[in-house]
Order: C-alpha cells, then sequence, then structure tokens
C-alpha cells in the first residue's frame, strides 16, 4: 500500500482529488495483483452478507450458545417503530441493526468481521440503516467498505484489532472510528473531514477494556456495538461539520497503542477482570461452568501412545 | 505490515463469536491440516493464554477442529466438528499450553497421521482473523496464510535455495516473502516462500526433483471459497 499513516492516505486522496475507496481499490488491486472487478465483487459479497445479518438479527430472537444473550435487537426496534426513541429515529436504527448483527454473531451465525468479530455490528448498524435512510446504491456502500478499510488498515497496522492484545479500544474502538469514517466520505465530506471524524472517535474510546462475562462475545460486547453505531453517526457529524480533532488522528492511534500495551492481561480478553468479574459476572460465568473442568496442563495428559508403554 | 489488505480488515465471511478465537483459530487447523496433507488421526492442541481461559465460551476448540477437518471460517459446520471428528475417527486432545507464547491467542497443534507421519504447529491468532504461524514441525519459520506458501523441507547445502528460487522463477513465480531455519549446520532445514500466485502440480513436482529437497507442501487458506484468491 501507498500508505502507511491516515496522514498519508488522507494527502493521497487530497492530492489526487480521489475518494478514500478509490485509493484503498487502487492499492488493493496493486497489492495483490487481483483484477478490480474481483475486489469489487467480493466487497460486494460482503455487503450483501452484512445486509442478511441484519434481516436475520432483526426478523429472529438469536439466543446465544450460553443463553446469556438475545433478543434486545429486536427490544430496540419495537422503541423504533412504536415508541419515541431519546436519541432521534436514525441514531436508535443504527443501535437496533448493530445489536441485531452482533446477536446474531454470538449465536454463531455468519457475519462479516469488520475489523473484528466481536465488533462486527458496528459497521453494518451504520451503513444498512444510512443507506434506507439516503437512498443509497449498493455500489455506493461498498465504496463505503473500501473507505472504512482503509481506516482500518491503517490504525490494524499502527496499533492493534484485537481486545487480547490492545483491549476493546482496539475492536469496537477501531470500528468506530472505521464507520465514522467511512460516513464522512459517504455524505461527500473529504478525506481531511474523514480522517477528523476518525481521531475524535477513537478519543472517545481510549482505555476501554475488554472484559467480556464468562469470556464470550456477549456481555458488554453487544451493547457496546449498539452504542458504538450511535457513537460513529455522532463522530461523522462533527466531521462534516468541520470540527478538527485537536490532536491528529495518527497520533491518537498511537496513544491507542500506548494505552492497550499497559493494559493489563486481566483487562485483555482473557475475563479475569473488570466486569467478567463484578459479583453478577461471576455468578453467571460459574453457572456457565458448571460441570466443566478446567484444562490440564500440558505435561499432565498427554494423548495415549500407541505402543511401548506398557511399563 | 502484520495486515496485508483491505479483506485482513473487512472479513473474513465466518461463522461467529469471535474472530480471533474462532475464525483465526480455524484458519490455524487448517494450515495444521494442509501441512501433514492429510487426514490426522490423533491431534493433541494446547492452547494458551486468552485462547485457554476462554477456549469453550468461543468455540476455539469447535473452530480449531472444524479447520483439521478443512473447514473455511464461515462453513456451518464448524458449529459441530468435535462430533464430525469423533465420527472420522479423529481423537482430538486439549490441554493447557505451558510456558511463554509468542501472543495471547496461541494455539500448538500436534498432529499424527495413520501411517505415523507427524506436523506440528505453533500459530497465533492475531486479530480480525488473521493469523501468524511461528513454527511448523519444529522450525522457527513464519507464514501467515494470507498468500500461497510453499512449504520446504530439505538438507542445508549450498545452493539448494538458488535452486528453489530459481524454479520459481523460470515459472514466473514471484515470492513476496520468504524465511528459512535449520536445525543444525548441514542438517535439516525448513524453507518457507509466500507466493503470489497459486502453484500448479507441475510447478510443485519440478521443487520435489530439486536436490537435497525430502518434501514440498503447499498450505493455501483459499483453496476454500472463503477469500479472494
Amino acid at each position: 500500500m501507498r500508505f502507511r499513516t491516515l496522514k498519508e492516505l488522507a494527502a493521497i486522496s487530497m492530492n489526487e482529488g480521489k475518494p478514500l475507496a478509490e485509493v484503498m481499490i487502487e492499492d488493493q488491486a496493486a497489492e495483490t495483483g487481483v483484477s478490480r472487478e474481483e475486489i469489487v465483487a467480493q466487497m460486494t459479497d460482503y455487503y450483501g452478507k452484512m445486509k442478511e445479518a441484519v434481516r436475520r438479527g432483526l426478523s429472529e430472537q438469536n439466543v446465544s450458545r450460553s443463553g446469556l444473550s438475545g433478543g434486545d435487537a429486536v427490544k430496540v426496534m419495537d422503541l423504533v417503530e412504536n415508541g419515541t426513541p431519546s436519541s432521534g429515529d436514525p441514531s436508535s436504527r443504527a443501535m437496533a441493526y448493530a445489536l441485531a448483527v452482533s446477536e446474531v454473531n454470538a449465536s454463531m451465525g455468519r457475519i462479516i468481521a469488520t475489523p473484528t468479530a466481536g465488533s462486527c455490528g458496528i459497521i453494518p448498524g451504520v451503513f444498512v440503516s444510512s443507506q434506507e435512510r439516503f437512498g443509497w446504491s449498493d455500489e455506493h456502500m461498498v465504496n463505503g467498505l473500501f473507505a472504512a478499510g482503509a481506516i482500518g488498515y491503517v490504525i490494524a497496522n499502527n496499533s492493534f484489532i484485537s481486545g487480547a492484545e490492545g483491549g476493546c479500544q482496539a475492536e469496537v474502538g477501531s470500528a468506530i472510528g472505521m464507520a465514522a469514517g467511512a460516513m464522512v466520505e459517504l455524505r461527500g465530506g473529504n478525506a481531511e473531514q474523514a480522517m477528523n471524524a476518525v481521531g475524535l472517535a477513537l478519543k472517545n474510546t481510549l482505555g476501554l477494556i475488554c472484559d467480556p462475562v464468562a469470556g464470550l462475545v456477549e456481555i458488554p460486547c453487544i451493547v457496546r456495538n449498539g452504542l458504538g453505531a450511535v457513537n460513529a453517526l455522532a463522530a461523522a457529524d462533527m466531521g462534516l461539520a468541520g470540527v478538527c480533532s485537536a490532536i491528529p488522528s495518527d497520533e491518537v492511534v498511537g496513544v491507542m497503542l500506548e494505552v492497550g500495551a499497559a493494559m493489563p492481561s486481566g483487562h485483555r480478553e482473557t475475563g479475569l477482570g473488570g466486569l467478567a468479574q463484578t459479583p453478577t459476572g461471576r455468578k453467571l460465568t460459574e453457572n456457565l461452568m458448571r460441570g466443566r473442568k478446567p484444562l490440564e496442563p500440558e505435561e499432565a495428559e498427554l494423548p495415549a501412545e500407541p505402543a511401548g508403554t506398557t511399563e | 505490515m502484520r495486515f496485508k489488505n483491505v479483506f485482513s480488515i473487512i472479513g473474513p465471511s465466518m461463522v461467529g463469536p469471535s474472530s480471533s478465537h474462532t475464525a483465526g483459530a480455524v484458519r490455524i487447523g487448517l494450515i495444521a491440516r494442509q501441512l501433514l496433507a492429510e487426514e490426522p488421526v490423533r491431534v493433541k492442541i494446547a492452547l494458551y493464554g486468552s485462547f485457554a481461559e476462554t477456549y469453550w465460551g468461543h468455540g476455539t476448540d469447535l473452530a480449531l477442529a472444524g479447520g483439521l477437518l478443512g473447514y473455511a471460517t464461515d462453513d456451518a459446520r464448524v458449529a459441530d466438528a468435535l462430533e464430525e471428528a469423533q465420527r472420522r475417527g479423529i481423537e482430538i486432545a486439549f490441554v493447557k499450553g505451558v510456558g511463554l507464547a509468542p501472543h495471547p491467542n496461541t494455539a500448538k497443534l500436534e498432529l499424527t497421521a495413520e501411517g505415523g507421519r507427524t506436523a506440528q504447529v505453533l500459530g497465533a491468532s492475531i486479530g480480525g482473523g488473521n493469523v501468524m504461524i511461528h513454527e511448523m514441525n519444529g522450525f522457527d519459520v513464519r507464514c501467515s496464510g494470507e498468500y500461497p506458501t510453499i512449504v520446504v523441507l530439505h538438507d542445508d547445502r549450498p545452493g539448494v535455495l538458488a535452486s528453489l528460487t530459481g524454479v520459481l522463477g523460470n515459472s514466473r513465480t514471484n515470492i513476496g516473502y520468504m524465511g528459512v531455519d535449520r536445525k543444525g549446520r548441514s542438517g535439516e532445514a525448513m524453507t518457507v516462500m509466500e507466493l503470489d500466485s497459486v502453484p500448479d502440480i507441475e510447478l510443485l513436482e519440478r521443487l520435489r526433483k530439486v536436490d537435497d529437497v525430502k518434501e514440498v507442501t503447499v498450505i493455501n487458506l483459499n483453496g476454500g471459497e472463503e477469500k479472494q484468491q
């Protein structure tokens, strides 16, 4: 890729007069040797699967294998359609869609990792609801995914995108930043405005720990996806309004790396800290673990040798 | 760059619930199966760090088994992979890894085939379903699985690498990344090459005929339908 930082990405876009999506498609083709048509076809397939996950999440009660989660997307959707959501219709609809996809994920349904499965609700929540609202074409949305991917590529290579390495800021935080930046471009903003939205969004999730109850991608992951979609819309609006990220976005990404590296392991997807270790979190875990033996250490139990161990 | 392209950020298409603990685990299992180049009958899997603490809730065990069965990350059969492994007579044992791992999400797989052949893989799931293999069959070599990868076991002799890269060059196959490790001077060595195109059977045969080459294996995660070529 020709860009390693968000500043470089924005500069290419501004200097060449191309949207972020176009820069990403061109660089992807150059990097992989795969034709533009195939690259766009694959992303189009992914967008179709995102829409399918939204549909499934809103039409079925997707209860997870653990039984810890499911049914919240339908509740929020009911408020959107039959009530008066405090955050307004577009925000709460994006929230419902994001919850829906995350519930499908928790029930071992099919999703697209964006950038991870733990954060897979945010981009579909923002994109699918905005497509309906603004009447955008699938082609436009697929371009938005390339813009989001370009932003995520920089974040991932300069910081991290896994909760085990950098906490929830690396997953949900990255997804919000990606969705916010892409949303600016989808609405006609320029690359600088998009990068401001990324930085503004990321600042709001710095330090967010990964503390899932029983280590499952359910509590609080699903709710954080719902709220993350709303934050992404808000950050996009700040960017479009001309609000600047006083600390440049690349430096914010650097802080994510710094904070994640310093984060105790109990707050990095081990289930050993945070919400997972609250009295209720522990009780839920105990109920799930009942009758389940922890793994034996490596030396203690080797698979039976086929022969020669009769002594 | 740990993350190679846009589809390592948007994607993979996968069954939930975790890209690192489920999709990445499928890929590590699949790489191990491809390194063995046949179906295993016995597999010992050591889980480290977050994998060991949370595997059951994320279906990491199902995912690794799914990969060992040859499934892609978005194969709905992953949910029943352990039962299917049992039906096929594959014995899979899970233990907790002891000692330091290269990453919080790491698994070490030791596979044995019916004829007694073995393969060993130490793999880390680095986020978003992407993986990094740190060790294969005891050699300290890396690959990501993002590219078609050739794994060559050979004797440590002058000129072997030149011959291997010469064969690839002659077939106009480009090497993106390459790593070499040996057990000792003039002992066995392993060379891993990540390619920009899928090697055909003819090319593999030519590589197998190179002097001092013992085994040539191909790892290609995109042999399934889950991702771009």
